[in-house]
């Protein structure tokens, strides 16, 4: 909402306050104000007289004037407008002149001396969307009886500054110089003067004039008048301002003033012009595709909910939002019939969200104060009376079903003092009730106020303690800490777990990133088997953010590529993050982690230590993860099913317990060219893994006895099985199987390997004899040997 | 007899000024020391000598080999530190070449943020407690006192999914959540920190995804001043512990009265900069009184219970605690960025 000071100081004196201290006390109270805009920024400018023109002597476009600037004193000016001619009222900045765009100096163009400058209103600082100016136009030329040395800005009503509020949404109210008014008069403690209303004189009948059917029950209250005789054309000086200095660009007197009226009053008024709209109004919900053309020249096609002003002909206004331009105000409307109505706020929210926001649809959405319905066809009518040489119609046509209820609420100190925390007296209670202009009666220890009808937002009694919270200020209010059972604060069960693989991952050297749920197209359902049924928003902002994903490493994969593009080819990032999808129609949530790492993992170059990140490496980072949390000897990684994203060859499963938990491997190269190493978990089926606690385990005091061997396999036997056979056959004395050396080469043919094993015996109750040990170790070698066709090798 | 002791004594004294490394020292031992060494031969013919003469030779033999052992003991010494000192300086290496990165990874800073708030409010007693991002419009909107149709909700554009289910714009709808399931309606304190998203074109001061943490405290007698204490709590340990707190009121639907919290500028400390735009004072996020349509929609009689409630803006706190200029570097995750913000927090906590 922009405040006009002018336009306020019609109502509250305020002139205690300076434009900041104003805007600063309304912040305080809860209306934060944006900026504060004088609407010229110019100063010495006044009124002058243009006595005489010649051309200047040394130029093809520039005049030389004779400007009467004080009555009696006449000073030189150069001037290269085109539109200058002797005779004018005109506006001169003086020498010393501060414009926007620098100041004012005595000198001299192409030798002729200049004492000054007539200017445009641009050059004032004034918005052109207000004026309609251009460059070409040249300088403003004023009315002829502008009075001769007075303050340009002040004789044009441009010495005004606006202060733009930001409000909150309950506050429709203050949608009006008035409802500011009384917010103000709050904070100075002084009365609000309301507008003149009663006109000189009234003829006819309006009953002869117009008639007002409502078959809705979306419009509580209607109300039409009629002015006839009007006088289209330019508002005075004063109005111009003030609808500039509100953000409205005038347009003539008429159509003026019913703008002016609906920033005074905050109640939107409607002007028809009578010729076009008949004699009949009737207020009805549109019919399904029910076509209007709009006062912006649009068509736009209607639906039932949307509510309409007809004549018998069709619809001539979209209520509550814009006119229709079958009925418009022309050049020559000589008659209006003058609308101020309410119209049901949810309705005209829909149409308004729908079709076209403007001035008059957010003033309804947020509610009007019947009383200023009235109030303000009033107001109009004196207005177009005074200023467009109206004559009004004597009576108003009217369809209220308004139940006027007063607003009452008791409340008492002690409802205010325990829900703020802070000692009010009764007299602080009093004191705002009198500021805000609320009755209040006192009635033991209780106040019954009687809120006025404006305040459209206050119901109950907390919104009473709001406004004494408000008004009196809590700057005093102590500081405490609830006062509550003395009971320790938990994590959500699943949120630590989340937790701490977040930080087992990080300190394994892996990022956490965060990245954006909404996502294209191409991004669903990738890395996975298990294709979702995907989520799609109903109104995106563009195809790239219009679904939910339904996994985390297109995203990944996105932040690689960024960096890459920035050389930090080193990458070990992940992610842990829910999404949601569909499960028979039901929204369904889901928790995942998901890396990918590339680059090398530790690398010193002049030291040639260098580790490359490699299959191994991310598979050594999950069997740490699935360590910690505890899934020793569960954990299993195969290469069955591998989803399609994923390398064929160089990818695997993971399961737990035989339960599919996620994925590992090297990103498929048609997705990347860079080799990327991907993990996809299911951090739901993590979390549910029972594990038991921590239980101590016996370090034995006992040597270990270590014997190794190597075999050469065919190339596609898996190692994790050979080790399974190895333990199998040697028990619960072999303490653990490791692989020492991987060998495949020439000469031991292009289809074999060769692996080495070394197997480590331990009882941690006795020392082992050599002889059962060799026993167990030729049992071993004899098991591998006949279940994978293996030789041995060495041993 | 004298006159060979001395003369081995001088002999001695030059030969050990020769004496450069350990191994000199071992053939300076075996020449005196050895079995066929100087002072052994001063022993030679001892059965050609009287009892007397025997014991006088004996006696001085002998004290040349203490002597003589004792001044060749100190030299090693000397000379085997000297040669190990030689061994070191030729193994010396430059310090200053570089180091072999360790590599540690970090928590983004949204979460660092997340981590010290949660860790805060446990050690007051709230509860962590997360929703679901995607939320029906009854515990979003309208069980906060958001009918449909209501112009608040202009502030909050939403990503609709269905006409019910929405990206919740706010962690206030596990508010909701929270309330209904506390069967029993005793008094609780949690926080909800999660991702919220409001349909908004992302520039360097919005994004269209962004996280929050709600907190809610519902208890009899629960104030504004408790609301104050608490936030006063929060910006310290965010801010520093010299940081204040004002309430400004504003409007919420689902709190009555309602404010919004400033905290006194940490860069300025409150006289005016042009991080606070000169008001001494910066805005960090909306709170208020549990309104009495909320609780009681949620089963709490709000004739009994009282509450308060707030939102914090997390990435807000991340850019103002670390001079962030742009909301996008949380989402666009360069490793530079994310880097910078893996150690410990400074400055006075």
């Amino acid at each position: 909402m922009k405040l006009s000071r002018n336009f306020l100081n019609d109502y509250i004196d305020t002139s205690n306050y300076s434009d900041y201290e104003l805007a600063e006390a309304m912040t305080m109270i809860g209306n934060e104000y944006e900026t504060i805009e004088k609407l010229s920024s110019a100063t010495k400018i006044v009124v002058g007289y243009v006595e005489e023109i010649k051309d200047h002597p040394d130029s093809d476009h520039l005049h030389v004037c004779q400007v009467e600037i004080a009555p009696g004193e006449v000073t030189q000016i150069v001037c290269g407008a085109p539109n200058v001619d002797k005779g004018q009222k005109v506006l001169v900045s003086l020498p010393g002149a501060v414009l926007p765009d620098g100041e004012i100096k005595k000198s001299v163009i192409r030798g002729v001396e200049s004492n000054g400058m007539i200017c445009s209103l641009t050059e004032l600082g004034v918005d052109p969307k207000y004026t309609g100016e251009t460059r070409e136009m040249g300088i403003y030329v004023l009315d002829k009886d502008a009075p001769i040395g007075e303050d340009g800005l002040k004789y044009l009503g441009y010495d005004d500054t606006t202060i733009d509020f930001e409000l909150t949404a309950n506050r429709g109210d203050l949608l009006s110089v008035l409802g500011m008014a009384y917010e103000i008069g709050a904070i100075t403690g002084t009365k609000v003067k309301l507008p003149e209303t009663k006109v000189k004189e009234e003829v006819d009948d309006i009953k002869d004039y117009v008639s007002v059917n409502v078959e809705t029950d979306k419009c509580p209250l209607y109300l039409a008048r009629c002015v006839k005789n009007l006088k289209i054309g330019e508002s005075p000086n004063w109005l111009k301002a003030r609808l500039m200095a509100s953000g409205v660009r005038s347009i003539n007197n008429v159509v003026d003033i019913s703008n002016y009226v609906m920033l005074e009053y905050g109640q939107p008024l409607h002007f028809f012009d009578h010729r076009t709209l008949g004699n009949k109004i009737i207020v009805r919900q549109a019919e399904k595709d029910e076509k209007i053309v709009t006062l912006d020249g649009q068509e736009r096609t209607l639906s039932e909910q949307d509510i309409v002003i007809a004549n018998e002909e069709g619809p001539v206004c979209l209520a509550g939002v814009m006119g229709g331009l079958n009925s418009e105000v022309e050049e020559d409307t000589t008659e209006v019939i003058i609308e101020s109505a309410i119209f049901n706020s949810s309705n005209i929210r829909r149409t308004a969200n729908k079709i076209l926001r403007s001035e008059a649809s957010s003033r309804f959405e947020k509610g009007i104060d019947p009383k200023r319905t009235y109030m303000a066809i009033d107001r109009a009518c004196y207005l177009l009376e005074k200023y467009a040489g109206g004559t009004v119609v004597k009576g108003l046509q009217k369809y209220d079903t308004i139940d006027y209820k007063e607003n009452i609420i008791e409340i008492t100190l002690d409802d205010v003092n325990s829900l703020l925390g802070i000692k009010f007296t009764n007299d602080d209670v009093l004191d705002t009730f009198k500021k805000l202009s609320f009755d209040v009666k006192v009635e033991k220890d209780k106040f019954i106020v009687n809120v006025p009808s404006h305040r459209l937002d206050i119901h109950i009694k907390e919104d009473l303690i709001e406004e004494i919270g408000r008004i009196e200020g809590i700057d005093k209010l102590p500081s405490t800490l609830p006062v509550t059972a003395n009971t320790p604060g938990h994590y959500e069960d699943k949120y630590y777990f989340n937790k701490l693989v977040r930080d087992r991952l990080t300190s394994l050297g892996l990022y956490q990133v965060k990245c954006y749920t909404l996502t294209d197209i191409n991004s669903l359902n990738r890395f996975t088997n298990d294709p979702k049924d995907y989520i799609t928003i109903a109104s995106p902002m563009s195809e790239d953010r219009k679904y939910l994903r339904t996994g985390l490493l297109p995203s990944l994969i996105n932040v690689v590529n960024y960096n890459t593009a920035r050389k930090n080819n080193d990458i070990m990032i992940f992610e842990d993050s829910d999404i949601y999808y569909l499960e028979n129609g039901v929204t369904t949530q889901k928790s995942l982690v998901s890396g990918i790492l590339c680059g090398t993992l530790i690398s010193n170059d002049w030291h040639k230590d260098k580790i490359v990140i490699d299959f191994y490496t991310i598979k050594g980072i999950l069997e740490n993860l699935f360590e910690y949390l505890g899934f020793t000897n569960r954990y299993h990684f195969d290469t069955v099913d591998l989803p399609k994203d994923f390398h064929p060859y160089q990818s695997a499963r993971i399961t737990i317990d035989r339960d599919v938990v996620g994925y590992v491997g090297v990103v498929h190269p048609s997705i990347s060219k860079n080799r990327l190493y991907a993990f996809e978990l299911d951090l739901d089926k993590l979390f549910n893994v029972k594990v038991r606690g921590i239980k101590n385990k016996e370090i034995s005091k006992y040597p270990t006895v270590v014997k190794d061997f190597a075999f050469i396999f065919d190339r596609d036997v898996v190692s994790s099985d050979v080790c399974e056979v190895i333990k199998k056959a040697c028990g619960h004395i072999l303490d653990k199987v490791e692989i020492f050396d991987y060998y495949v080469g020439e000469n031991i043919g292009s289809d074999k390997k060769s692996i080495a094993f070394k197997l480590t015996f331990m009882d941690p109750t006795r020392t082992l004899n050599d002889e059962e040990v060799m026993q167990l170790f030729n049992k071993a070698i004899d098991s591998v040997s006949s279940k994978f066709n293996a030789i041995l090798r060495d041993k | 007899m004298k006159e060979k002791q001395e003369k081995i004594r001088s002999e001695f004294s030059k030969d050990l000024e020769s004496v450069k490394t350990t191994a000199d020292l071992n053939d300076l031992r075996i020449k005196y020391l050895g079995k066929k060494g100087l002072i052994t031969e001063l022993t030679k013919n001892m059965q050609e000598l009287s009892i007397d003469e025997r014991k006088e030779v004996g006696r001085i033999s002998n004290d040349l080999k203490n002597e003589l052992t004792e001044e060749m003991t100190k030299l090693e010494s000397s000379l085997k530190e000297k040669e190990l000192n030689a061994k070191l300086a030729s193994e010396k290496i430059d310090i200053s070449m570089p180091s072999t990165k360790v590599s540690v990874g970090g928590v983004h800073p949204l979460t660092k943020i997340c981590d010290e708030l949660e860790e805060l409010f446990i050690s007051m007693g709230y509860d962590v407690v997360s929703g679901p991002e995607v939320e029906i419009d009854k515990y979003n909107f309208e069980m906060l006192n958001l009918p449909k149709d209501h112009p608040a909700r202009d502030a909050q554009d939403s990503f609709y999914i269905t006409d019910e289910e929405l990206l919740r714009t706010q962690t206030s709808a596990v508010q909701v959540r929270s309330m209904l399931k506390n069967q029993e309606k005793k008094p609780f304190k949690i926080v909800c920190p999660g991702k919220t998203y409001r349909r908004d074109a992302d520039d360097a001061t919005h994004s269209h995804q962004f996280m929050q943490m709600e907190g809610l405290v519902v208890g009899e007698n629960i104030t504004l001043s408790d609301l104050k204490g608490t936030l006063e709590e929060m910006a310290r340990k965010m801010f520093g512990r010299d940081r204040e707190v004002r309430f400004r009121p504003s409007f919420f639907p689902f709190t009555e009265p309602s404010y919004e919290v400033d905290v006194s500028c940490m860069k300025c400390g409150g006289k005016g900069c042009n991080i606070c735009k000169g008001t001494g004072w910066i805005e960090v996020l909306g709170s208020g009184m549990v309104h009495p349509n909320v609780l009681n929609g949620c089963g709490f009689d709000s004739n009994k219970f009282t509450g308060f409630a707030f939102g914090i803006g997390i990435e807000r706190i991340a850019m103002l605690k670390y001079g962030i200029n742009d909301i996008r570097d949380f989402y666009t995750n360069d490793l530079r960025f994310l880097k910078n913000y893996n150690r410990i927090e400074g400055g006075d906590k």
